[in-house]
């Protein structure tokens, strides 16, 4: 079961690495990684495997919403189904 | 793998341009309930609500966090409750109002829509007794919104109710003038109502459908607009191609969410409504929408032709996206729930008249508009038979939710605050209509009816 990590907002050092962290604490695989930066803008894409994941999906979510927050960024978490409905036929 | 574009495109619809899924409504059958002692009926129904309906509000906000979806409203639908009061007549109906109020606050939804009476063709035992006590019902209660359907397509127009709602609608805004008129918001008169209605005020759960089912409704109108805005200057054909494509989007977030909450609840999926619902928040306007596709303020002619397409678009883009479809589906225009509709309403663009027009085209009809209190119940009966007949010619669904500013006049405001919005008072054509009202009767079903 996949779900995809979005995080979005100013580029501030360490970004990467604490959503890594917050998803390895929870058994949370990265599966791929693609992340840009325009004009100071981050934007990061992150498939991650959540069949291991240790906590409840409502939590991670809510973990890694914090985080962002704290960095002053947008962290979105989602289940990756939402994507293939609406861009899938 | 998912294309980032997409990630990013569906994140941005969330985010700025108001996607959500409007409710979930979960539609509950009460003809088990029905039993000649009132007191009896009533725990029945407060029983099978909670029990059906108990993990609805939980449910749904799980699903919303998986997905990352909003879901506005978790709602109940139920049998007319009519058709419980026929089996005690002796009793006040407003009794089942105040037991579906308490459930729905137990269980945590904010409306619960039902309160209703089918009389297309005539009252039978409990119709007329439930229509006379709507006026109390609303005013006693919070969350229960009642329709009542006068006319359809195959019956024809119950000019008897007709004539019976204007002055149940005056009654019911008067009873709530210290809320600013609020009940008579939450009193919908239906032509050709469809039996699995997610949306309220305007839900009930048809005597056709099974014993529980769960009915997703979807909204975007901000995701169309911004679709459209990002086009530019495209021919018309484009335009109607971008409805579609976005719409098609929109639904299959609907279906998802539809699914999974079938799943979870291990109730019946029923149909998604494919509807534009904006809300009064900025961006979420189907007025903008109309705009954005050219005019300089929705109501300016024209608009009824832009309203058409949109409505065309968004039922092709829909119908594909969910394997059933139902309810209204289509664009919805009401008044004090649109930013848009708000200020063409305040600069007299957009008027009475033309709404009516635009009914024709559009999901349902003349929708959450303020009148002046002093409209007399002929004049709105006269306006509820205009729009039944647009309804009924044009097998569609046609409503009338109107209120009644009792004490205040054309041009004031009312303000309902929350997703029912606010607005200015509209101007009312006053000419009496009061002989034909007063002739009783039916009008006969049209042509159209005769199909087989």
């Amino acid at each position: 079961m996949n779900a995809v990590i979005t995080v979005l907002g100013k580029d501030n050092v360490g970004i990467l690495a604490k959503v890594s962290n917050e998803c390895a604490k929870v058994g949370v695989n990265i599966i791929e990684v693609t992340q840009s930066v325009l004009q100071g803008m981050f934007a990061m894409i992150m498939f991650v495997d959540i069949g291991e994941c240790t906590v409840p999906f409502a939590e991670l979510v809510d973990s890694l919403t914090e985080k962002g927050e704290e960095m002053g960024v947008k962290v979105h978490v989602m289940h990756e189904d939402i994507f293939n409905a609406m861009h899938k036929i | 793998m998912i294309n980032s574009h997409d990630i990013l495109e569906t994140i941005r619809m969330i985010d700025n341009e108001n996607l959500d899924v409007r409710t979930i409504t979960m539609g509950i059958s009460l003809l088990d309930c029905i039993d000649d002692d009132i007191d009896k009926a009533c725990k029945k129904v407060y029983d099978k609500i909670c029990r059906s309906a108990g993990d609805l509000v939980r449910t749904g906000e799980e699903i919303s966090k998986d997905y990352g979806i909003p879901i506005i409203h978790k709602r109940v639908s139920v049998t007319p409750i009519a058709m419980l009061a026929a089996a005690c007549p002796t009793k006040s109906p407003v009794k089942f109002a105040k037991i579906l109020d308490k459930a729905a606050n137990e269980i945590g939804v904010n409306f619960v829509g039902g309160y209703s009476a089918l009389v297309h063709k005539g009252f039978a035992q409990g119709d007329y007794a439930l229509i006379e006590s709507i006026p109390e019902a609303l005013s006693v209660t919070e969350r229960v919104c009642s329709s009542v359907n006068i006319g359809s397509t195959k019956a024809g127009i119950n000019m008897d109710a007709v004539a019976k709602m204007g002055k149940i609608i005056r009654k019911t805004a008067e009873l709530t003038a210290d809320r600013d008129c609020i009940g008579a918001a939450k009193l919908v008169v239906f032509c050709n109502a469809p039996e699995d209605n997610p949306f309220m005020a305007g839900a009930f759960h048809g005597p056709g459908e099974p014993d529980c089912v769960v009915n997703v409704g979807v909204s975007g109108p901000g995701v169309v607009r911004a679709a459209l805005a990002k086009a530019g200057d495209c021919n018309i054909t484009d335009v109607a191609d971008i409805v579609k494509k976005t719409a098609f989007k929109i639904t299959r977030a609907g279906m998802l969410v539809a699914k999974e909450a079938s799943k979870r609840l291990s109730v019946p999926f029923g149909i998604v409504d494919l509807s534009l619902a904006p809300t009064p928040a900025i961006g979420d306007s189907v007025a903008h929408i109309l705009e954005e596709m050219g005019l300089e303020q929705c109501g300016g002619f024209g608009t009824t032709a832009c309203l058409a397409l949109l409505n065309d678009a968004v039922k092709k883009g829909g119908v594909m996206a969910s394997s059933h479809v139902g309810g209204l589906s289509g664009a919805f225009i009401p008044v004090t729930e649109d930013a848009g509709m708000i200020d063409a309403a305040r600069n007299k663009v957009l008027t009475l008249t033309k709404l009516e027009a635009m009914t024709a085209v559009c999901s349902v009809g003349l929708d959450m508009i303020a009148i002046p209190g002093d409209t007399p119940a002929d004049v709105i009966s006269g306006i509820i038979a205009d729009e039944a007949a647009i309804g009924m010619v044009n097998s569609k669904t046609t409503a009338v939710r109107l209120i009644p500013a009792i004490g205040k006049s054309a041009g004031e405001e009312l303000n309902f605050g929350g997703l029912l919005g606010q607005g200015p008072i509209m101007d009312v054509n006053m000419t009496s209509p009061a002989k034909f009202i007063s002739r009783g009767g039916r009008i006969p079903a049209p042509m159209q009816s005769l199909k087989n």
